[in-house]
């Protein structure tokens, strides 16, 4: 537990420090969601209506963008090798790389949820709501995103490469995602049954996610 | 404990890099792997560290700790140094201290490794700062902070100084009194009495 502890601090701490990029998909975020309103013209009405949508795509595109770093610092400057080597097993290694990357990198987009609500015209209810379904939704972004992070770990610029390839496996989170804040904030459906499935989702990618990681990061080595 | 290998066969890009390789080493020896560049030097360390397929042949480590692999015995110094530039020189030494060895909780005083190997002076310095021998002292420090039977080096003393090798030669010397094991890729003397494994025709 104390290697994947260790793992974990580090991983945030040069996240957090100058340079780590924690900060880039939030700012990110911030700058798709901040043009929108402007794209789209002072139709509040149709504002509030988009507002989950783009909320949603935002949150997808930035947790995209920083995703390609997970591995490829560390396969990089050969800390990859020693985690490999490493008495941890390796998915528990990747997991909890994914957990510090969902810490960093994830949970902030959903702190400035709110904020940016604001600027789509949404009340209370419906930020609160879009708020929640991203909290149940990045950690399957970031899960099934580090398998291609992992395929595309040994490619210089892979970043194109991984949204591609985890394009598939995202589109269900942004469905339900999506399909979940309309139901609190329109109806007719009931909030319920969208969220839960958006959670089945990410429990799915918590088992599937570090399982593949490991194996192609074990297969992808040289 | 015995490190071996039979018939050890390597394969890169298609194309093979060696083939029917024996090497042997007990406790207290060290394996020197000369040859030209190209000739599959850190391939062989790699394959040992289990972090290369092994194409052919077999490596397996006698008398080790038979519930751990032979890549779990062993430390891997590479070309590349895994030290995060945004950390400390303790930060990245405590970090790898905490990950590699499974019998945490004891107190560990990062000073000692690092007085060792003479970086003491640089304890709070971001790595992004330390120089290319100092940053190799801060990864000849890893090897120290967390015992391993085995060391896998590739080319340890390039850019170490006079100083530097001699401080390095001394490490080794003491690893291999301890009972240790070490097979380093190397062009220079090693600095400790060393039997050499040649791969590729003599040039």
């Amino acid at each position: 537990m104390t290697a994947l502890a260790a793992l974990i601090t580090r991983d945030l701490k040069i996240a957090l420090r100058v340079g780590g990029g924690a900060l880039i998909g939030v700012l990110f975020f911030l700058t798709v969601v901040v043009l929108m309103p402007f794209a789209v013209g002072p139709d509040l009405a149709l504002l509030t209506r988009l507002g989950p949508a783009i909320l949603w795509l935002g949150a997808l595109l930035a947790s995209l963008l920083t995703l390609d770093r997970l591995f490829m610092a560390d396969h990089e400057d050969g800390s990859l090798d020693l985690i490999v080597m490493g008495r941890a097993p390796l998915e528990l290694a990747c997991a909890a790389k994914a957990l510090a990357h969902w810490l960093a990198a994830g949970l902030p987009l959903i702190v400035a949820t709110p904020v940016l609500g604001l600027l789509l015209n949404l009340d209370a209810t419906a930020t609160s709501a879009v708020a929640l379904t991203l909290l149940a939704g990045t950690p399957a972004l970031t899960f099934t995103g580090m398998i291609g992070a992992a395929l595309a770990v040994t490619l210089h610029r892979g970043g194109l490469l991984l949204a591609v390839l985890v394009l598939p496996l995202s589109i269900p989170v942004l469905i339900f995602g999506v399909a979940a804040s309309q139901a609190a904030i329109a109806g007719p459906l009931s909030f319920g049954t969208p969220f839960s499935i958006l959670c089945a989702l990410s429990l799915v990618s918590f088992v599937i996610g570090p399982f593949a990681a490991a194996a192609s990061l074990r297969q992808g080595l040289d | 404990m015995r490190l071996s290998g039979r018939g050890v066969r390597c394969v890169r890009g298609g194309r093979e890099v060696f083939s029917g390789l024996d090497f042997e080493a007990s406790s207290g020896e060290a394996l020197a792997v000369t040859g030209r560049n190209g000739s599959g030097k850190t391939s062989l360390l790699r394959q040992i560290a289990g972090l290369l397929t092994v194409a052919g042949g077999s490596i397996g480590l006698e008398g080790g700790e038979t519930e751990l692999t032979l890549a779990e015995q062993a430390h891997y110094l590479g070309h590349r140094d895994a030290l995060k530039p945004a950390l400390s020189v303790t930060e990245n030494l405590s970090f790898w201290r905490d990950f590699l060895d499974d019998q945490a909780g004891q107190a560990f005083n990062p000073t000692d490794s690092l007085a060792a190997v003479g970086l003491d002076h640089a304890l709070h310095l971001p790595a992004a700062y330390l120089s290319a021998g100092q940053r190799r002292r801060l990864s000849i420090a890893r090897l120290l902070a967390v015992r391993r039977p085995v060391w896998l080096l590739d080319e340890p003393i390039n850019a170490l100084d006079a100083a530097g090798q001699s401080m390095f030669a001394a490490l080794m010397g003491d690893h291999l009194a301890r009972g240790g094991l070490i097979v380093a890729a190397t062009h220079a003397p090693l600095g400790v009495p060393a039997k050499e494994l040649r791969i590729g025709g003599v040039s």
